[in-house]
């Protein structure tokens, strides 16, 4: 999974760093010698046998992994056809960003950085770098909107348990694209000590790729895992939750070329698009900058960047990855949104059905279940992204517990 | 030979260079901030495009830019106010921003618009060197458009060499690993860079920002360059200001000679 890639294929990263239109480092002059090296090297690093051992080892005996592809029986009658979730919320920290985190601390230290930053949203990002940061021994530091912070507070209690340093971001809308700004600022200040990890398949080349490829370990896996359970590696649809889309990335990447494999990016549609409260960049945004790559966003006509709403504080952001940008332009992926309470009622369906409570943003994805048509011998996957106790306060307050 | 070349050609040395955010601290003082500036002694001026998200900014700059759209400034209302500045003066205007405006706005029709309304260069720090080199180095000269590119301690000498020969008018000298607006003293490390870039005798000439907020910064920076760029420092006395004229004197003159006329 992690070769360069010699033949260039339609979905991958060009050598410039686009995926179609969509990409490249857009980034200031201070941020260029960090990011440039980067460039230069994360292929090379990653392929290394060094680092593939160490990166395989620990997510084997210290994420967990591989995580299970669970055949959903209940969910699979309710829809009439065949449900698979794949369990990225069994992973340590309850989501997939730690596959992320750990491939990027292992590069930061290849690096030779010290330093580490870090953005988040929901908190699951910041949680899974300060992890990884407490494992090697290295200074963490996360920004996180005040919004957030508020919002997610088990989460920031995790991180600080964890040795980290939490940063309110106050300006802007406070929450993960200010985040965001703030990590970007505090990498200009410090650009010999740091290393940045974005959680996202987001921000200039080669960050989106580089995270694609360390959250690919999940096609990877159900791959051989349906070829076990169903005889046939390729699943009809895959769905997962799109924000920055690094979950969505690492749930495709190995299908991308496939075109027989459905692929199903879910937006968070918040009150609902029409309202002006909602995160779903794909059918609201348009061309344009945001945090370092050309890719669609939510501004106004004079280019300002919307702030956008979701109830789950993952998916509001008002940008997508520029692979994801891609890939609904040109038609490969199909974009569907799931407002906020079509998810917290997909959650509740989930919990009742299958025992499992998912993260919010993954409820996401299960809400589309409603608003798809499957036939009976389907074999459709769900990509389960993280689990729902950071949410229960939402949940408290919706179900009214 | 547009005005920001024909100030270069005129002037060698002690060039001040002031940066404003455009609607700040209120939207319609953009012509009055200028004619002051140029009759204080300002020798040229850069309007800062207010931004939702400007990544290069400290505080001091982005609260002013968040107050600037609070005011309700819009590109095509920034166009209409130096279209009329222009009418009054001769000082070189150049504009700062982010990228996502003019593409937003529509590259070409950016350009043009800057030219009809008398923009001389542009400052766009999160252009990419490669992708203005491919798609729009010749669009920003059909429309006599200077395009400034910011070189920092870290940039490696051989990009130096390359964006200075992508860059037309002057080099952006920064001063410092960092955002916009952090005030210390000059470093010992930054003279040495300073006399650096002097020695790398560059097609351009050089201005220093990000720093820059006192006689004694400014003159230390004019030592070893052709002048310097102030931004935050001016905005936060136009912060405190309650009469813009004599604030802008009073900074100019403290930037200049040392001390408040």
């Amino acid at each position: 999974m992690l070769e360069p890639n010699i033949d260039q294929k339609k979905f991958d990263v060009d050598q410039q760093g686009f995926y179609g239109e969509f990409g490249g480092a857009f980034i200031p002059e201070m941020l260029y010698p960090n990011v440039e090296y980067l460039r230069k090297h994360y292929l090379e690093i990653m392929s290394e046998s060094s680092f593939q051992n160490e990166f395989r080892a620990l997510l084997k005996d210290y994420v967990g992994r591989p995580s299970p592809l669970y055949f959903a029986k209940k969910l699979s009658k309710e829809y009439r056809t065949k449900i698979y979730l794949k369990r990225e919320d069994l992973n340590h920290t309850g989501a997939h960003k730690i596959n992320n985190t750990i491939g990027q601390i292992l590069m930061a230290k290849r690096l030779w950085k010290n330093r580490i930053i870090a953005e988040t949203g929901a908190g699951q990002h910041g949680v899974a770098t300060a992890t990884v940061c407490a494992l090697a021994g290295l200074e963490c530091i996360v920004f996180m909107g005040e919004v957030d912070i508020k919002r997610q507070a088990p989460n920031v209690a995790r991180m600080r348990m964890l040795g980290a340093k939490v940063v309110p971001a106050k300006s802007g809308s406070k929450t993960l694209k200010d985040a965001t700004n703030e990590a970007i600022r505090d990498w200009i200040n410090h650009p010999n000590d740091t290393h940045y990890i974005i959680g996202s398949v987001v921000g200039p080349h080669p960050y989106p790729d580089m995270v694609a490829r360390f959250q690919s370990v999940i096609s990877e896996e159900m791959k051989w895992q349906l070829k076990e359970q169903t005889g046939n590696e390729n699943p009809n649809t895959i769905i997962a939750c799109v924000g920055g889309g690094s979950n969505a990335a690492g749930a495709f990447y190995h299908y991308l070329e496939n075109e027989e494999v459905k692929l199903v990016a879910v937006e968070a549609a918040g009150l609902g698009n029409e309202t002006g409260h909602s995160a779903a960049t794909s059918v609201l945004g348009s061309k344009g900058v945001l945090h370092g790559s050309r890719t669609l966003l939510m501004q106004t006509s004079d280019g300002q960047v919307i702030e956008p709403y979701s109830i789950s504080a993952g998916l509001d952001y008002p940008g997508i990855g520029p692979m994801h940008a891609h890939l609904i332009r040109s038609g490969r992926a199909e974009v569907f949104g799931a407002t906020d309470e079509e998810a917290l009622l997909a959650a509740r369906k989930l919990a009742m059905m299958e025992g499992i409570i998912p993260a919010l943003e993954s409820a996401h994805a299960f809400a589309v279940l409603d608003k798809m048509t499957f036939t009976e011998n389907e074999i459709v996957v769900v990509n389960l992204s993280g689990r729902g106790d950071k949410d229960l306060a939402t949940f408290t307050d919706f179900f009214k517990f | 030979m547009n005005r920001i070349q024909k100030l270069f050609a005129d002037k060698k040395k002690d060039i001040c260079n002031i940066y404003f955010t455009a609607g700040f601290p209120n939207l319609n003082d953009t012509e009055n901030i200028i004619l002051n500036l140029e009759k204080a002694g300002a020798d040229m001026v850069e309007i800062g495009m207010p931004y939702s998200d400007p990544l290069a900014d400290g505080e001091t700059i982005q609260k002013s830019g968040a107050v600037a759209l609070k005011n309700g400034m819009t590109l095509p209302l920034l166009f209409e106010q130096i279209k009329s500045t222009r009418q009054k003066t001769e000082i070189p205007m150049i504009m700062m921003g982010y990228f996502n405006q003019v593409m937003q706005y529509g590259e070409e029709a950016f350009f043009k618009k800057c030219q009809e309304v008398g923009i001389d260069g542009l400052i766009l720090p999160d252009l990419p060197a490669a992708i203005y080199e491919a798609d729009y180095q010749e669009l920003m000269q059909k429309y006599d458009l200077n395009n400034i590119f910011l070189i920092t301690p870290q940039t490696p000498e051989e990009r130096m060499i390359y964006l200075d020969s992508l860059s037309s008018g002057f080099l952006y000298l920064v001063a410092d690993a960092s955002v916009t607006g952090k005030q210390k003293d000059i470093s010992n490390n930054q003279i040495t860079y300073f006399k650096r870039m002097k020695d790398m005798n560059f097609k351009n000439p050089r201005l220093i920002g990000f720093g820059i907020a006192d006689h004694h910064s400014f003159s230390t920076a004019c030592e070893y360059s052709n002048g310097a760029i102030i931004g935050s420092a001016f905005i936060r006395a136009l912060e405190k200001s309650n009469n813009l004229e004599e604030t802008i004197f009073d900074f100019i003159g403290m930037i200049k000679k040392g001390s408040y006329v």
